[in-house]
């Protein structure tokens, strides 16, 4: 009698357990999983077999030592460096200006730093291209005060580091605003002024190391648009790693397989990072 | 600047515009390189070949069935995978919060949300190749377990809508859980509480509180995903070499040469992706205002 009560009892606590296993959300994950990791293994396992019956590094030697890689990612680099650079001089004393004299401009402002999402990329180029291949004349007159942008190169990368921190934009302006949130900018201004500072040594040295993880997080995300984009590099004719990625890919098989693994890695690492900056908060971007 | 310097909290209302100079560095920037682009295009849609103002480049534009083709197809793409992104990245952020998965499963899965959301242009599409192509790794294991060829045996094509709609979920679900874990995380205790204490089942709390409090987060976050889709350019033109006529692919053909022999067309298109962005992003954000009531 009591052996087949226990026994009872066992399997019912047995039902439990397994109830309270949440098959379903394991069900979803175990997809979202196999979603995530399929198209990266293939990628990897793909680029491994460059040489017949033998799975090597071969393609990502290949690939790296290409000098054309090496000058296009590079100048993807430097892109985006400049990019971060301009962001960051354009947006924070913007920023903190709002914040601690001009309130009434912030819902402007943000309007603008939303608007990248209803520009996409391939219509800002658009515009971009039909407003600069034209010269800038002094206005109201014929002289020329500058060639058209589009035709020279030091003009090409103004457009792509311009667009850029547009594309940016939406990104950066938010981790500054929040980062300049969980700081007293007024008083840390106060103090500052009380001791002499001036604006510039303000904004340098007090406010930029006390909003440094949120200037991280933007950069790091500015960092991960840019290095690989493809829309304006190549509508703009600015050779960078994506145009150079995607013309590899319509002559070789393995060696961009290898970069696109590669580049995988390389978000990662930015992701990573930021995870590790922002505690967790995950950031989202859009250059696709 | 110096005299400001020296009075912070007194400024006098005749110099109230000096202020506004603080601002003027990000004005202007915004108008060279932002507004006066997108107004070009504006304006050159109203505009014909003469230089004189026209309504015919818009009337055009929903005559020429190539360009509506175009417009309809982007529109099926964009929402397919906001709607079959968005619910499996529902039930994903569902499944690690409130789901009963292990903690450490969650911070996993948001990880690798936040990378595969800017995984996307060139790279994306090699790796779909890679797994999906014609002797990709999927593929073959589909012919090997089923002995089904995708390509010789069904209609499959990964240079088709369905291939481009399965590479764009890559980025599309994971946006849906970066956005919609928080959301599910502002769900209370209290709420859940209340509703059992009351007698209501768990189908009844999520059917009756839960569910109608995250339904604003999830239709805002699905339009999120639509734009997302809509106006992406490099993933579909990498995969499908341009050969599938989404809108942004034809877009970018009129700009590399004038395919429509009408520049003023060309701009009414881009102008017709604008507004249909706008529209998008206003619906998002009173849907968004909507969500703050509840959610934080």
């Amino acid at each position: 009698m009591a052996s087949t009560q226990d026994g009872k009892v066992a399997e019912m606590n047995m039902l439990a357990r397994i109830r309270r296993i949440p098959f379903w959300s394991w069900f979803w994950f175990i997809l979202g999983a196999l979603y995530f990791i399929l198209p990266l293994y293939a990628t990897l396992k793909f680029s491994l077999g460059m040489e017949r019956d033998v799975i090597g590094f071969k393609a990502y030697g290949r690939a790296f030592e290409d000098p054309e890689f090496l000058s296009t990612f590079l100048y993807s680099n430097v892109l985006a460096l400049m990019t971060i650079i301009a962001s960051i001089v354009l947006i924070v004393p913007t920023a903190y200006w709002i914040r601690l004299r001009l309130p009434e401009a912030r819902r402007i402002v943000e309007f603008i730093t939303l608007l990248p999402f209803v520009v996409p990329a391939i219509i800002l180029v658009f515009g971009l291209i039909r407003i600069y291949s034209s010269p800038i004349n002094v206005p109201f007159t014929e002289m020329t005060l500058l060639q058209p942008l589009t035709t020279f190169e030091v003009g090409t990368d103004i457009l792509i580091v311009a667009g850029y921190v547009v594309l940016g934009l939406p990104y950066m302006y938010r981790s500054v605003d929040t980062g300049m949130r969980t700081v007293d900018v007024r008083t840390l201004t106060e103090a500052a002024q009380s001791l002499g500072a001036s604006w510039f040594t303000i904004i340098v040295r007090v406010i930029l190391p006390n909003i440094r993880a949120a200037l991280l997080s933007g950069a790091l995300l500015t960092f991960a648009i840019v290095v690989g984009e493809v829309t304006l590099a190549s509508f703009l004719g600015v050779p960078t790693f994506g145009p150079y990625l995607f013309l590899l890919g319509q002559h070789r098989a393995y060696e961009p397989a290898a970069l696109s693994f590669a580049s995988f890695l390389l978000t990662w690492a930015a992701m990573g990072l930021i995870q590790l900056f922002t505690g967790g908060q995950g950031q989202v971007s859009g250059a696709h | 600047m110096a005299q400001t310097a020296l009075k912070p909290n007194a400024p006098l209302p005749a110099l109230d515009w000096k202020k506004w100079l603080g601002v003027l560095p990000f004005f202007l920037f915004a108008l060279l390189f932002l507004v006066l682009p997108s107004l070009r295009l504006v304006i050159g849609s109203f505009t014909n070949n003469d230089g004189q103002f026209t309504l015919a480049n818009i009337i055009q534009l929903f005559e020429e069935k190539s360009i509506l083709d175009a417009y309809w197809l982007s529109i099926r793409v964009s929402a397919v995978t906001a709607l079959g992104g968005g619910i499996f990245g529902f039930l994903l952020a569902y499944s690690v919060t409130v789901g009963g998965l292990p903690r450490p499963l969650r911070s996993a899965l948001i990880t690798f949300s936040g990378v595969a959301s800017n995984f996307a242009g060139v790279p994306l599409a090699f790796a779909f190749i890679a797994t999906l192509g014609r002797t990709g790794f999927v593929t073959a294991l589909i012919e090997n377990l089923f002995g089904v060829n995708l390509y010789k045996q069904t209609n499959f094509d990964l240079y088709s809508f369905a291939g481009l709609s399965l590479t764009y979920m890559y980025f599309q679900f994971p946006l849906m859980v970066l956005i919609m874990a928080p959301a599910l995380d502002g769900l209370k205790r209290e709420w859940r509480e209340a509703a059992e204490n009351l007698g209501a089942s768990a189908t009844q709390y999520w059917l009756r509180v839960a569910f109608p409090v995250l339904l604003p987060s999830i239709l805002g976050s699905m339009i999120l995903l639509f734009g997302n889709a809509f106006g992406a350019y490099a993933t579909a033109y990498a995969l499908t070499g341009g050969r599938l006529g989404i809108i942004t692919i034809q877009i970018g053909a009129q700009i590399r040469g004038d395919v429509l022999h009408n520049p003023g067309l060309g701009y009414a298109m881009a102008m017709g992706m604008v507004v249909i962005m706008a529209v998008s992003l206003v619906g998002y954000s009173w849907l968004q205002r909507k969500t703050e009531r509840w959610l934080k």
